[in-house]
């Protein structure tokens, strides 16, 4: 397709260094990917025997994307996150435990057991928040940033947004804010295919969601959501450009939601099964591992070494949600009104 | 022969603009924002600067003194920059945007509805959430032009119920100059996020004497504007001096009335009215918005279920109709509640003639 006019404001944006990830980043990148994946799976898992964590929307199969786009952030840095936002919190370094104690419940959780799975938030790692009001967090990600400009504090927010927000006005309120002032956010639209069981090609105008970055005058582009190094060089390349000042950027990420909308959707009502086959064919984490490995990067033995430290802290979560307290009744009535300082 | 000192007098406009601009000068982290806040933006270079100043130009002059990085003139896009308020407030400023009327609060309601008014409690308590949400509201029913009117329908309502309701919220309704910047700089300094609602006519019209230095009118408090014996009369922003008026002509009939002036509709402050109609054994609600499911209703609900005892008479409300405000200034006039209705309320309560 013609994306011209996109393509002449990517063109016009100067690379720096071409930068590679660390062997300490690789390290990373994979734990965080397979400790979202085994979060979701078990959590799957708790869902189908039974255990009441309320309504969650698997983020599986989606993983690459806010690993790579978290990879090039500093802990300072914000992100804004959607309904499918589990794997944003890991990505950004929500720990986990506290994270399986919130969809309990439980007084531990990292919201006190008051926001549950769509309002997961941890401020302390620059986590605004999970946000079920669809798009809504994006505009909030241009607040933080322009915070950072105001406070000359050089901090980045992220705001991730599903092909199904890039619909409603508030996303595009907020990139026409953060291109007129300039602000340093960065824009990730984590295109799945499907909004509920609205498929992209119905709800979206053009194929390609990031031509849209043209009509705001920052670059767009379109990457495979499910390589995780593609997301990563995009991300860097936006972060850096926030960071000196130049503006917002817009990174679509072609990918995959393996599941449902939620736990109780049933994707074959919309989609075939064969799809779904050729969409897990390009799994994130194997075609990670394939990399690593076959560039000698990491080795068969800290991968396996990695996925029991991952699954070992699953367990723990669990067993933390478990043994953890409910919130007392009195709970109900506590943080109504923000108190005096 | 001595000269008296000289009190100043503001106006309600001028008292919000001296509150926002000792307050920005307390605090670099206070910010404003919203549409043509200051005016003419980015022009400076072409000798235009500050050209509006918001529709009470409660802003105007800001920008000079703070700049455009601290007075941010939006577009027009509520839902984008009351959202970038809000995560402004979540990450270090105190931002306060400006809604140009609280008409076109549905453009935004998300924003306040969802995410500032449930943000503190949702996360747990783990984040403050300083915003400030000035917007102005009332309709002008002065009936002054005979041909016309004011603003019709979608520029001239009194919508604050539909914030009111909302816990996580409080809602301030300012009716003098001092309490206007003693509100404003209280409602800057909270924590948490607080609607303020201007009266479009009480703007140039109110004035009164504002002393010069910083000061706040604790938000949760209504004030007994006027003691008296007889009946107790609430008012809410303008209504407050429609209650007033009543008042004084109500006193050539003989009947002393108690003004309670409400301040702040959310968290309401149920003792000092429950106080008043123990005293007076009598209450009416002056409201400018319409009734059903009213700020004044609640007002006399809770009476009714918490100072029943007291009441030697069923509360009585005097509001807008259940209609749309309209344009002409005839139907206007006959819309916005006056000093003739809550007079012929009050006669209707003792039995006696209006």
């Amino acid at each position: 397709m013609d994306n011209g006019a996109n393509a002449a404001y990517s063109s016009g944006t100067a690379r720096l260094t071409k930068t590679v990830p660390s062997r300490d980043q690789f390290v990373w990148m994979y734990e965080r990917l397979t400790l979202i994946r085994e979060f979701e799976e078990r959590l799957k898992w708790l869902v189908e025997t039974g255990v009441p964590v309320g309504a969650v929307h698997y983020y599986t199969g989606q993983e690459a994307c806010a690993v790579g786009v978290c990879a090039a952030l500093e802990q300072t840095d914000w992100i804004a996150s959607t309904h499918r936002g589990h794997g944003h919190c890991i990505a950004k370094g929500v720990e986990v435990h506290r994270m399986m104690a919130e969809l309990y419940g439980k007084i531990t959780g990292t919201n006190r057991g008051k926001g549950g799975s769509m309002h997961i938030t941890d401020v302390r790692v620059g986590m605004l928040g999970v946000n079920p009001i669809v798009g809504m967090g994006t505009t909030h990600a241009v607040g933080a940033a322009l915070s950072a400009k105001v406070r000359r504090t050089q901090q980045v927010a992220a705001a991730f947004f599903g092909e199904g927000a890039a619909s409603i006005g508030a996303v595009h309120e907020a990139m026409n804010l953060a291109a007129i002032w300039k602000l340093p956010v960065i824009f990730v639209c984590e295109n799945n295919g499907y909004a509920q069981a609205t498929p992209v090609e119905y709800a979206v105008s053009v194929p390609d969601i990031a031509v849209r970055a043209a009509a705001y005058g920052m670059p767009g582009v379109t990457v495979d959501g499910q390589d995780v190094l593609a997301v990563w060089e995009a991300a860097d390349t936006a972060v850096r450009r926030a960071r000196r000042g130049g503006g917002p950027s817009l990174i679509e990420c072609k990918t995959y939601r393996y599941y449902g909308h939620h736990q109780g959707d049933d994707p074959h009502r919309y989609r075939s099964k064969e799809e779904e086959d050729a969409a897990r064919q390009r799994d994130c984490i194997a075609r990670f591992r394939e990399y690593v490995l076959s560039n000698d990067l990491l080795s068969l033995e800290e991968l396996a070494s990695i996925d029991a430290a991952n699954r070992t802290k699953i367990n723990q979560a669990v067993a933390f949600a478990e043994r953890s307290p409910l919130p007392d009744l009195s709970e109900l009535y506590t943080d109504v009104f923000v108190p005096e300082s | 022969m001595a000269m008296a000192t000289a009190v100043r007098e503001l106006t309600f406009s001028q008292a919000i603009n001296e509150a926002l601009r000792l307050e920005m000068r307390r605090d670099s982290t206070v910010v404003v924002l919203g549409e043509d806040v200051a005016g003419a933006a980015g022009r400076a270079h072409l000798g235009f600067v500050d050209a509006w100043g918001g529709p009470l130009r409660a802003t105007r002059g800001l920008i000079s003194e703070f700049g455009p990085e601290r007075v941010l003139d939006t577009p027009i896009a509520e839902m984008g920059f009351v959202g970038a308020a809000v995560g402004a407030a979540m990450s270090g400023l105190r931002p306060v945007v400006e809604v140009m009327f609280v008409d076109l609060i549905g453009c935004c309601y998300d924003q306040i509805m969802n995410q500032a008014a449930k943000m503190h409690y949702m996360m747990g308590g783990q984040l403050d959430l300083p915003l400030v949400i000035r917007t102005a509201y009332g309709t002008r029913g002065d009936g002054k032009r005979t041909y016309g009117g004011g603003a019709a329908a979608q520029h001239s309502q009194t919508l604050y119920a539909v914030l009111a309701h909302i816990p996580g919220l409080k809602v301030v309704v300012p009716s003098t100059a001092y309490n206007a910047k003693g509100l404003t700089i209280a409602a800057i300094r909270d924590n948490g996020p607080v609607v303020i609602l201007e009266h479009k006519f009480l703007g140039a019209a109110a004035k009164g004497h504002v002393p010069e230095e910083p000061y706040t009118v604790p938000i949760g408090r209504a004030e007994v504007v006027r003691r008296g014996r007889d009946v107790t009369i609430c008012g809410i922003g303008r209504m407050t001096h429609v209650c007033l008026e009543a008042a004084d002509l109500l006193a050539t009939d003989g009947i002393d009335a108690e003004v309670v002036d409400v301040l702040t509709l959310s968290p309401l402050d149920e003792s000092t009215i429950l106080e008043s109609v123990a005293r007076t054994r009598r209450l009416i609600v002056v409201d400018e918005d319409t009734p059903t499911a009213s700020v004044a209703r609640d007002i006399a609900a809770r009476v009714a279920e918490k100072g029943f005892d007291d009441l030697d008479a069923p509360i009585k409300t005097v509001t807008a109709p259940d209609t749309p405000v309209p344009f002409a200034a005839v139907l206007e006039a006959h819309y916005v509640p006056g000093a003739k209705q809550v007079i012929a309320a009050v006669h209707e309560l003792f039995g006696t003639r209006a």
